[in-house]
């Protein structure tokens, strides 16, 4: 029962060789096992996934099969979810209960999806180790040989990525604004794709940073991941910049090879100091598209070394404005004080964790006045360039073959010492946010000390089409076929 | 540039952040970490450079302007904190 995929749970409902009951509870009883280890979900909608199951069987039943019918998912907690508790990983937005549905969940709702629960994160998204989620760190289901120390999943996107790595639900919801797809992906040994700025809604997602923040999917395979992102994906005329244009059959996209594609290596990705078993896997990587027939090209990005400082500009500005709604008002927390500004400080400084105080500081300071020409204005010119660099590139190739990042999972309070070292996780998957172009994590191999590694690919904007099919090629030679120690069935 | 314990205070007075005086100096600690570290930034050529303003290499899409939503009180004060009647409740602002 933990073994299907989505296609072939699909498959299966279908032939009414499973009921979505069946296969919802299977999950449910996964999370009740493996949930109190893992800290994956922060809640868990046992009545909720019930009655959607039913509904999904009796849907079935009838002959109407949806794209999602009765399949078992793990909403990230930064997706507004109607009548369920959102909390975005953090204590001021204690108690919300959102009115209303997002975008992307409803788009999924109407495509037969059944919703477990909601997947821990870090706080606001602001992470890269789930770290600073009020609700307490996850643990990453994957272990070092012979060492039980727990892991990290990365982040910010940690608990959907263990969820999914852990086989408590088929697929999950995640968004990633610096690499908060990718870099939980190759941590957790799982696929995970944010695509094109502007392909999901970001209609009722707790925002961090506008400019960069994009609605993706986790699931164990490509072909998985091509599915669930059809279903998230289109255009929505309550947010302004999701891009009016076609949905096009991602999965079919995952079989056409990549004979004849010119895939870019873009040589400033090789910083000095990259550890030598990541170095290994991207020139297997390179090697395994060769064999399939794809030309491989040097390129150059020579702004990708400024990018994660940019984004430590761009984003914090964003933050500031966009977490200003958090005055303790309309809802979620409030700490009372003896007039208003008192009420907003001591709401805000009880409800933000250090690490969201602080982007909002720096992005409070960035934006603020005689500053903003030095930092802001500056770092949207590297923005330009950062963009500019990737347009020239894909004038000579089709897609780009990047590690997704620099290490495998590291132990929990492990890089805690100072933020810039934590920031430095996101090396390799900022420059795609900075751009909007999609990216996607596949899993490839594993490191010495039988840890997962991802590869990342790169498309251009609106052509997930050949990053699903470069995807593919990936992992039909990588043939990844090793299991986390924690996993529901084992 | 570095931040002094004073401009630390301004910047959390400015973002609405109440902090202790025992907060000020590990804090100016990692903010100017993380600013000296974005000094990079001053290397880059940008003369002539139009700032990226959004991640969507488009246009903005036109609507009409009519209301589309509306009417739904019970929803938009379900969550408030404190509320007097049809209205959100705040300490007093006016004496």
């Amino acid at each position: 029962m933990h073994d299907f995929t989505i296609a072939s749970a699909r498959a299966a409902l279908r032939a009414k060789k499973v009921s979505a009951q069946e296969l919802t509870e299977a999950h449910l009883d996964a999370i009740a096992a493996l949930n109190p280890r893992l800290n994956a979900l922060i809640t868990v909608m046992p009545e909720t996934a019930r009655a959607q199951a039913a509904a999904a069987d009796a849907a079935l039943a009838r002959g109407e099969a949806h794209a999602l019918s009765g399949i078992p998912l793990a909403i990230k907690d930064l997706f507004c979810t109607g009548g369920v508790r959102t909390t975005a990983a953090s204590r001021i937005l204690e108690p919300f209960v959102p009115p209303y549905e997002s975008t992307v969940t409803a788009n999924l709702l109407r495509a037969g999806a059944v919703f477990l629960g909601k997947a821990n994160l870090d706080e606001f998204a602001m992470g890269s180790s789930n770290m600073t989620s009020a609700f307490g760190p996850v643990t990453n289901p994957w272990t070092r040989r012979g060492d039980n120390r727990a892991l990290v999943p990365g982040g910010s996107s940690g608990g959907s990525a263990a969820a999914v790595a852990a086989r408590l639900a088929l697929g999950a919801t995640g968004t990633d604004t610096g690499g908060s797809i990718r870099q939980p992906a190759s941590f957790c040994g799982i696929v995970g794709i944010k695509p094109t700025y502007g392909r999901c809604s970001r209609w009722g997602i707790v925002a961090f940073a506008s400019s960069l923040d994009q609605a993706g999917p986790f699931a164990r395979t490509v072909e998985d991941c091509a599915i669930l992102l059809g279903a998230m994906a289109g255009h929505d005329p309550k947010d302004s910049t999701s891009a009016d244009v076609p949905v096009p059959d991602f999965a079919a996209a995952c079989t056409r090879g990549v004979k004849g594609l010119r895939i870019g290596v873009p040589r400033e990705y090789r910083s000095d100091g990259m550890a030598p078993e990541i170095e290994a896997l991207w020139q297997q990587g390179i090697a395994w598209l060769r064999e399939q027939g794809a030309e491989i090209i040097d390129v150059s990005l020579p702004h990708t070394k400024y990018a994660l400082a940019t984004y430590y500009i761009v984003a914090p500005a964003e933050a500031s404005s966009n977490l200003a709604r958090y005055d303790g008002v309309r809802f979620g927390l409030r700490k009372d004080g003896e007039d208003l500004d008192q009420l907003y400080e001591n709401t805000r400084a009880a409800g933000f964790g250090a690490e969201v105080r602080r982007r909002i500081m720096i992005g409070t300071y960035v934006l603020s006045a005689g500053y903003y020409d030095a930092y802001y204005l500056r770092a949207q010119k590297v923005r330009a360039l950062i963009l500019r660099d990737f347009t020239e590139a894909f004038r000579h190739c089709d897609a780009l073959l990047t590690p997704t990042a620099p290490s495998a999972a590291f132990g929990q309070g492990e890089k805690m010492d100072d933020p810039v070292t934590m920031y430095l996780n996101d090396v390799f998957t900022v420059p795609a946010n900075m751009a909007g172009i999609p990216g996607l994590s596949v899993p490839a191999g594993l490191d010495a000390q039988g840890l997962p590694l991802g590869l990342q690919v790169l498309g251009k904007p609106f052509d997930e089409e050949t990053v699903f099919a470069v995807g593919a090629a990936i992992e039909r030679a990588a043939a990844f076929n090793v299991l986390p120690a924690i996993r529901a069935g084992a | 540039m570095s931040l002094d314990p004073a401009t630390v205070r301004r910047i959390a007075r400015l973002a609405r952040i109440r902090l202790d005086d025992a907060e000020v100096p590990p804090l100016q600690t990692e903010l100017n970490g993380i600013l000296g570290w974005i000094e990079q930034l001053n290397e880059v050529n940008v003369e002539g450079v139009e700032p990226l303003t959004g991640g969507a290499q488009m246009a903005l899409k036109m609507r009409a302007d009519e209301v589309t939503d509306g009417n739904i009180r019970d929803a938009v004060l379900a969550n408030a904190p404190d509320r007097a009647g049809d209205y959100f409740a705040v300490p007093k602002v006016v004496e």
